[in-house]
């Protein structure tokens, strides 16, 4: 039942992906394990490790699709979820190197043995355990996002002012874990993780099984929102992005439906972040920096926002392109970035997959007209009963 | 006082609005009755659009009482509240959901609960598409349920907005300039959308056009600078000197 309505009606394009992305989630981890190092078809370490950075980074992208391309949300913070979700990855990580760290102490991570700290912060209780740190990593990056949203959306704070104080906050949570007191590792962050539930973190079967829970984590994602925006929430959702004041005088709360989703959509960035974390093997303040959170913006904006197919590509496509400018020509990715993001306002307003959909709506449409001739097009439709009686109830 | 407030569906008495000391409504008392239709008209800057404002929560009056069917206190709520008791409010400027169906529009506007969860999990039943139906015949768009409503042409997105109030199912309409921009066709056509609505509920409606509301045929409100200058059939307040002065006349 539940998956039926999961699937159901979901759009083609959706679904494609949703495939696409388990396929990849069964192959890529095989190949790497399965075949030898010289097979043809092997797949390198450090291409797993990479594709599965990508993953993260399209789920992220999603993530801000649902609040900006559907609900009309600009967030300029949403690194900010991300990191959180990262750093309750990333405590747990480092709760499970035990006396394996430089200091060897049994309990103390070793940031916190250099600082002379006596005793574990209160905060760090419980993140030893998997379970407690993967609540967390759904449950911080949400208390934050309903928190901030409650009073920014019942304050009726929107757009270009929303934007600026997203910013502000993820500008501001950057200068608070650089700070050495906050208990997070100052501005080396958190890092040097051995094991993941037991196993060594650099071993081939945790790699593998980190890009399978990322491509299994975008696919749920995926069908997740993709649920959310054909429900009647996801018309309503739509409905505040175009005409707010229009959809509150219908009588729905408003800031209600925004805090929906964008703590729904602060959780699935807190996913996105625990999965990156142990995939890259750290996590330190320069993931609140505020250009990582334009960043996101503007995948979603290349693959076309209100899509979610779209983010989950530009995601894609623009890291595919960052790794390789960084590494052939590194002094000129960011203009490239930019000269991306400025070519795709001005000819592609709509992002790949928008424009896409819009040039096959137009062909569809001419071949509809050509093919029915003349049509019933325009004008009054068959007259229709004066319904003065239907009215009365 | 208590006396004067039974079997109103819409009591104002000594409603005052100022924004810095101008008075955009100025101890304004208007009684509408249920079932009843009434028009509004007066110059711009009588104060139309904020009693508007007033009555369904936008603004909060500085002085004044405003009572929705006799005992609820319509200054203590919000849009949202005032909306879900029965009160709904078609804009100027027609606004429908542009990236929606004709039908989605209605589907959103019709009357369910309204929380985020429930609307999530909400399932359409055959009677919601039945008064889906019902609207559409009545605002005469069943041809283009389909249709996107940013296709629609404006008097159709009026109308179109029209259909939203009613599938809200509210017991009082608040319309603001229905005729405003549209064809001497268009502008008969809605007269006779309004005439049918008002057989069930109230309506007021706001407007400048002298034949739309002649066409209409119901009560007339004068307001002048925030307060009624006069109240009576068209003719009759036409005849009145100080509406000829203030706007008739010009």
């Amino acid at each position: 039942m539940i998956t039926r309505r999961l699937f159901l009606g979901s759009d083609r394009l959706v679904l494609g992906f949703i495939v696409v992305i388990v396929v990849l989630g069964i192959l890529v981890p095989v190949l790497h394990l399965a075949l030898p190092e010289s097979h043809a078809f092997h797949v390198p370490t450090y291409l797993v490790a990479l594709s599965g950075k990508y993953l993260c980074f399209a789920l992220l992208a999603l993530a801000l699709d649902l609040v900006w391309g559907f609900c009309g949300i600009l967030s300029l913070g949403h690194g900010a979820f991300f990191g959180l979700g990262g750093y309750a990855m990333g405590m747990y990580l480092m709760r499970n190197i035990g006396t394996r760290g430089v200091y060897g102490h049994p309990v103390l991570p070793d940031f916190m043995v250099f600082l002379n700290w006596e005793q574990l912060p209160w905060y760090w209780h419980g993140f030893d355990h998997f379970w407690f740190a993967a609540l967390m990593v759904v449950l911080v990056p949400g208390l934050l996002a309903f928190i901030f949203g409650w009073f920014a959306f019942s304050s009726r704070v929107t757009g270009v002012y929303l934007s600026i104080i997203t910013q502000a906050m993820t500008f501001a949570l950057m200068l608070a874990f650089f700070r050495n007191d906050m208990g997070f590792g100052g501005n080396n962050g958190l890092t040097d993780f051995k094991d993941l539930l037991g196993y060594s973190i650099q071993s081939p079967g945790v790699r593998a099984g980190l890009f399978a829970a990322s491509a299994l984590a975008l696919a749920g994602a995926l069908a997740l929102c993709s649920a959310i925006v054909r429900s009647k929430l996801g018309k309503v959702l739509v409905a505040v992005r175009d005409a707010e004041s229009r959809t509150r005088f219908l009588g729905y709360r408003v800031e209600h439906v925004k805090l929906f989703a964008f703590t729904v959509s602060a959780m699935l960035a807190g996913i996105a972040g625990a999965l990156y974390v142990p995939q890259v093997g750290i996590i330190n303040p320069g993931e609140f920096a505020p250009a990582n959170s334009i960043e996101i913006v503007v995948w979603t904006a290349i693959g076309g926002r209100g899509t979610l197919a779209g983010p989950v590509l530009g995601a894609v496509l623009v890291n595919v392109g960052k790794s390789y400018f960084t590494a052939a020509l590194p002094e000129l990715w960011l203009f490239a970035l930019g000269a991306l993001f400025v070519g795709v306002t001005l000819f592609l307003p709509k992002g790949i997959v928008g424009t896409a959909r819009a040039a096959l709506a137009v062909r569809r449409e001419r071949r509809r007209l050509a093919g029915c001739g003349q049509g019933q097009g325009g004008g009054e439709g068959p007259a229709l009963p004066a319904a003065s009686a239907q009215l009365a109830e | 006082m208590s006396e004067a407030k039974t079997r109103s569906l819409l009591y104002l008495d000594g409603v005052t609005v100022s924004f810095d000391g101008f008075k955009a409504l100025n101890a304004l008392s208007v009684v509408i009755e249920p079932g009843e239709m009434r028009a509004i008209i007066g110059p711009n800057g009588a104060g139309k659009t904020t009693m508007m404002d007033v009555i369904t929560g936008k603004t909060q009056p500085d002085e004044g009482t405003l009572f929705f069917e006799d005992e609820i206190d319509l200054s203590k709520r919000d849009e949202v509240d005032i909306a879900q008791l029965g009160i709904g409010r078609k804009f100027q400027k027609p606004t429908v959901f542009e990236q929606h169906s004709v039908r989605d529009n209605l589907e959103l506007a019709l009357s369910a609960p309204r929380g985020v969860f429930a609307t999530l999990f909400a399932r359409r039943s055959a009677e919601q598409d039945g008064r889906i139906e019902e609207v559409l015949a009545t605002i005469r768009l069943g041809a283009k349920r389909d249709a996107l409503a940013g296709s629609l042409s404006h008097g159709e997105k009026q109308w179109l907005e029209i259909g939203m109030l009613l599938a809200q199912d509210p017991k009082l309409l608040l319309i603001d300039e229905p005729a405003a921009g549209m064809t001497d066709a268009e502008t008969a056509e809605t007269a006779r959308l309004l005439k049918e609505i008002s057989k069930t509920r109230s309506v007021i409606v706001v407007e400048h056009d002298m034949v739309f509301v002649r066409a209409l045929g119901v009560k007339v409100t004068v307001l002048h600078e925030g307060s009624v200058l006069a109240e009576g059939s068209l003719d009759h307040v036409s005849a009145d000197p100080k509406v000829v002065e203030v706007y008739l006349g010009r």
